[in-house]
């Protein structure tokens, strides 16, 4: 078979331009210009749907010394509803039941949203407990969003919701 | 015959790359080129490895100086690890394209199909954790995009994406991604590819020497004109935004922005499982397996060297008679090709010229004795002046499109089916000439066809043509469904060859009287 060394140069242009094309382009933009990303994301587990009941020591002397707790938990937990406000409407929101055979786990949230840059007021809160009404943890802040800013709202039990 | 649109768009390139390479056809050595492009991936990553720190600090720090401070050596070796995968990459795709469009995926060839595609996921994740480690703007993104998909998964416990915002991150991480895209991953893969080619014989990995050295010159020049670079340093308080992606790899990710983790899993499992059933949707029957006769096979292996499919196995004799061999037929693996009938030497149609002929090894659904037939039949048919008999194959030109008053078609399973010694029969029957087809030259739908049955017509393999065959009435022409004005223009040319020599053998003839 006869070979054109002119046509195989050409060949491996077209090659050298595709492999060179695609490895970079066309570019992709994840964010869009002039806007941040809230991310509102932390692990926690909800309370007990029970309150834990007191053992009484007549109670306690009947198990064998290695299970004499003072009180007894119920094992399944409340989930998780959580709700983001930016500037007064609602950004994020998301009711979360726990996970497991028993609804006993901790439950994972991750929830994001891209929002214009500027300055924005928001307001978080959670409800963890099926035995309060309403929410149980809230927390607000001015923030001041910068163009491409993650802003990352964490929580933990001692300090409540933080803005990062 | 309508030839499919798919196989149509593929034979035209296939064609154009003719005209390009001849026999270093890209598209001929898929396979073997990727083999080469991963071993420069392997080089120019054994000497990028040496110079990378593999840190949270220091990695983008590193890869920066390879870059910049030695453009000349590791910057270059930058450019070709990145282009090299993603020539790699390329050349999957194409073969996957190539092998579908030609329909070399169904029967006993399901298996090299069905193993070869979760490679390609294989690759696509070895070259992610490779842009994993710059550690920068892109290897940010994809790495929360792979954490989002990980997540996604009811395997893990706590959120991997949450890790990244938290600023868990530590050194280990990247000598668990360093670790992973080093060793265990290539290892994975190389064990893999392993059972890619467990079902194929005469496996090669080296592509043509013209083929590699014009690749790696491209790769090397699109090196320098286009260097590898980095995006800006990985900054987890800021979200990254436009990103120069490697669409080879990376283009899961977009995805994301779009849907949720668990939907391009349904998305990615969903094709991967599609790709690996295409075998079977629609089910095809095959045809009958070779058949190993004993009382006719002396056990000679040739059959077994032949067979492109590793279907046949050499065990010692079980019949008692005196050869030391004799061969089994796997019928599962066999592809139904009868190139094994080709290698065989009893499938010498001058032998029981009285009686049905009887082969060590033969096709069912078309034995050596109707192929003697058939060529019998078809000669006393040709009238004319220049009788040509021709042999073709199932998958390529029709042969039989060419049947006229002085031309016969014979369409066999694979061009590596003819016995050489049916040629000399012909030809000694009232043929004038005998042109063998197939498909294209350096092509074949049974991957040695064509090249076993021109090495036996050039005496370079067993079962030989015997030299005193007169060549000069023996051609070769393969072609595609698509290409009847070659195979055409061959025949015509064939055709005044034999003229030519008939008129110079009758004028010798009269001058003798």
């Amino acid at each position: 078979m006869r070979r054109n060394y002119a046509l195989q140069a050409l060949n491996y242009l077209i090659f050298m331009a595709l492999i060179g094309y695609f490895s970079t382009s066309p570019a992709y933009r994840h964010l869009p210009e002039g806007e941040a990303l809230v991310v509102l994301a932390f692990s926690h587990a909800g309370q007990h749907v029970e309150p834990c009941k007191q053992v009484s020591a007549e109670e306690l002397a009947k198990l064998p010394p290695n299970m004499r707790r003072p009180t007894e938990c119920p094992r399944a937990r409340s989930p998780i509803k959580v709700e983001l406000l930016m500037d007064g409407e609602p950004l994020l929101k998301t009711v979360a039941e726990p996970p497991g055979l028993f609804g006993d786990g901790g439950v994972d949230i991750f929830l994001d949203a891209t929002v214009p840059t500027g300055k924005h007021h928001f307001v978080v809160r959670m409800n963890d407990s099926v035995r309060v009404k309403g929410y149980n943890y809230t927390y607000e802040q001015t923030v001041e969003l910068k163009p491409a800013q993650l802003l990352f709202i964490d929580f933990n039990t001692e300090q409540g919701f933080v803005f990062k | 015959m309508q030839v499919p649109p798919l196989k149509r768009i593929y034979l035209a390139l296939e064609n154009w790359f003719n005209y390009s390479f001849g026999s270093w056809n890209p598209l001929y050595h898929l396979g073997t080129l990727t083999f080469f492009f991963f071993w420069i991936v392997l080089i120019s990553g054994i000497y990028l490895f040496i110079f990378f720190h593999g840190s949270l600090d220091g990695a983008y720090a590193s890869v920066d100086r390879i870059t910049h401070a030695q453009w000349y050596a590791g910057g270059i070796m930058r450019s070709l690890h990145r282009y090299a995968s993603d020539a790699a990459v390329g050349c999957i795709l194409l073969h996957m394209f190539r092998e579908f469009a030609l329909d070399r995926h169904h029967g006993a060839r399901w298996y090299s199909w069905f193993t070869g595609v979760p490679l390609l996921w294989m690759v696509v994740t070895l070259g992610i954790t490779g842009y994993w480690l710059v550690w920068d703007k892109l290897a940010q993104y994809i790495a929360i995009g792979s954490a989002h998909l990980m997540d996604a998964l009811p395997i893990f416990f706590g959120s991997m994406a949450r890790n990244f915002l938290e600023g868990a991150l530590s050194d280990r991480f990247f000598i668990l991604i360093e670790f992973l895209h080093l060793l265990g991953q290539p290892m994975l893969l190389v064990f893999a590819l392993w059972f890619h080619v467990r079902r194929l014989s005469n496996v090669s990995i080296n592509p043509p020497r013209g083929l590699a050295i014009g690749s790696l010159l491209a790769l090397l020049a699109l090196s320098i004109v286009k260097p590898a670079t980095s995006h800006e340093p990985a900054d987890l308080t800021t979200v990254p935004q436009l990103l120069n992606l490697d669409w080879f790899y990376l283009n899961i990710y977009p995805l994301l922005d779009y849907w949720s983790a668990g939907q391009v899993w349904v998305l990615t499992i969903g094709i991967t499982l599609l790709l690996m059933l295409l075998p079977w949707l629609p089910p095809r029957k095959a045809g009958p397996a070779a058949v190993v006769d004993l009382d006719y096979c002396d056990g000679c292996k040739q059959c077994f060297y032949d067979c492109p499919f590793d279907a046949i196995s050499v065990q010692a004799r079980s019949d008692g008679r005196a050869h030391e061999h004799e061969v089994t037929v796997e019928p599962a693996l066999c592809a139904a090709c009868g190139i094994c009938v080709g290698a065989c030497h009893s499938s010498n149609p001058f032998r029981m010229a009285n009686k049905e002929l009887k082969s060590g090894i033969d096709m069912p659904q078309f034995p050596v004795q109707a192929l003697r037939e058939k060529t019998k039949s078809c000669l006393a048919a040709l009238e004319g002046k220049i009788k040509i008999l021709v042999f073709g194959c199932e998958h390529g030109f029709d042969v039989t499109r060419l049947n006229s008053r002085e031309t016969a078609g014979i369409t066999l399973l694979c061009s590596g089916m003819l016995p050489p010694t049916l040629i000399e029969y012909a030809l000694r029957n009232g043929a004038d000439g005998v042109m063998v087809s197939g498909c294209r030259h350096a092509d074949c739908y049974f991957r040695f066809g064509n090249r076993w049955m021109e090495q036996r017509l050039a005496g370079e393999r067993p079962p030989v043509l015997r030299s005193r065959v007169d060549r000069r009435r023996i051609t070769i022409q393969g072609g595609a469904e698509t290409d009847q004005d070659v195979v055409e223009a061959a025949l015509a040319q064939f055709r005044e060859r034999l003229t030519g020599l008939v008129e110079s053998e009758d004028d010798g003839k009269g001058e003798d009287r």
